[in-house]
């Protein structure tokens, strides 16, 4: 008979165990999140990621043996990037109406997205290579990361930016948009599905279908432009 | 649903083929995206709509895209040293950008809606 320490040495080195606690962290946090009302300060990725943190710190779990487990979850970011093009499908004929206001409001707002990271990053000085990774933050975790990438940046930290972006976005969107005396839903989604992609979309949806709407297509559409705005950015950087 | 997987690691395998071959300076995922966009709305002018496979797929991905950035967020553990040193400025970085962004983005929207209305008198 093996002892309970033996099995925990043997499922702590196989992946199965990683993935599990992965999905099952996941249900369970989107599962608080639905109980208190979809409250933004439980948003299930931030709840999921702490709760993760946590176990691996105090189980010395060092990040590459739980990636191992988990990599099967976030190799789907891929394909979910491709999927974005079926509720852009699917709300072509709604896009088509408002097709010049959505336009002029993708180029400024995914402009002012990197320029404020360059401009601001700059004002606090932070390093060349943080920044790199930095700029690509409002686009979705899978475009900003190849983004990061093919630039030397460090990919695992725009993930991380690009997540605290997203639950930054979907935290103040609501509250501050209400001081600003907005009520149009529409331009409301627009703006947090630009900012903080799913994550801001998820939010969007919470608060209002139309929101929800407009937060998928700027999502959608920030992916795209993001990657044409950011190399050259980049090139902007590094050449000075 | 297994089609429209299939669907969507086609597109993605094309767009990545794609960024390789031609060296263009965007995600292949997004090429894909792109791709499989223009296709959708080829197959509908033809008659071929709708696509309840590949709908399938894609709104199970999306549904729960939040998922699918946990395991690339807990690395955060990993990264704490870097974010140590710098977090005071990154979390200033972090939460002016998304206001600023948030605020231009919203009252740009509203002023190019006002203005097109106007111009074409929607």
């Amino acid at each position: 008979m093996r002892s309970p320490v033996d099995l925990w040495v043997y499922l702590s080195t196989s992946p199965l165990i990683w993935l599990t606690l992965t999905v099952c962290t996941w249900i369970g946090a989107v599962e608080l999140s639905v109980r208190l009302k979809r409250n933004p300060l439980v948003n299930p990725v931030m709840t999921s990621i702490i709760v993760l943190s946590i176990v691996m710190t105090v189980f010395h779990i060092p990040y590459e043996k739980f990636f191992a487990g988990a990599q099967f979850v976030h190799f789907l970011l891929g394909p979910a990037t491709v999927a974005i093009a079926v509720p852009l499908y699917l709300q072509w004929d709604e896009v088509k109406k408002v097709l010049a206001p959505i336009g002029v409001a993708l180029a400024v707002g995914s402009l002012v997205a990197v320029l404020s990271v360059m401009v601001l990053g700059w004002l606090v000085g932070l390093p060349r290579d943080v920044l790199i990774s930095f700029l690509p933050k409002s686009a979705t975790a899978g475009v900003a990361m190849a983004i990061s990438s093919s630039l030397g940046g460090n990919p695992s930290l725009t993930a991380v930016l690009v997540i605290l972006t997203g639950i930054t976005g979907a935290l103040i969107v609501t509250p501050m948009m209400n001081r600003m005396g907005i009520r149009d839903y529409a331009a409301r989604g627009f703006a947090v599905g630009l900012t903080s992609h799913g994550i801001g979309t998820a939010r969007a949806y919470d608060v209002d279908p139309t929101a929800g709407l407009f937060a998928g297509m700027a999502m959608a559409l920030n992916a795209i432009a993001t990657s044409i705005i950011v190399p050259l950015a980049a090139r902007l950087l590094l050449g000075s | 649903m297994l089609r429209g997987i299939a669907t969507l690691l086609m597109f993605q395998l094309i767009g990545e083929s794609l960024v390789f071959l031609s060296k263009i300076p965007v995600p292949g995922p997004v090429v894909g995206l792109v791709l499989l966009f223009v296709v959708l709305q080829i197959g509908r002018r033809a008659g071929h709509a709708p696509f309840p496979q590949v709908e399938a797929a894609a709104n199970t991905l999306l549904t729960n895209l939040g998922l699918l950035f946990v395991p690339a967020g807990v690395g955060v553990v990993s990264l704490w040293g870097v974010l140590k040193s710098e977090a005071a400025p990154i979390a200033i970085v972090l939460v002016v950008s998304a206001a600023v962004t948030l605020a231009i983005t919203v009252w740009t929207f509203i002023a190019a809606r006002r203005y097109f209305d106007k111009k074409w008198g929607a």
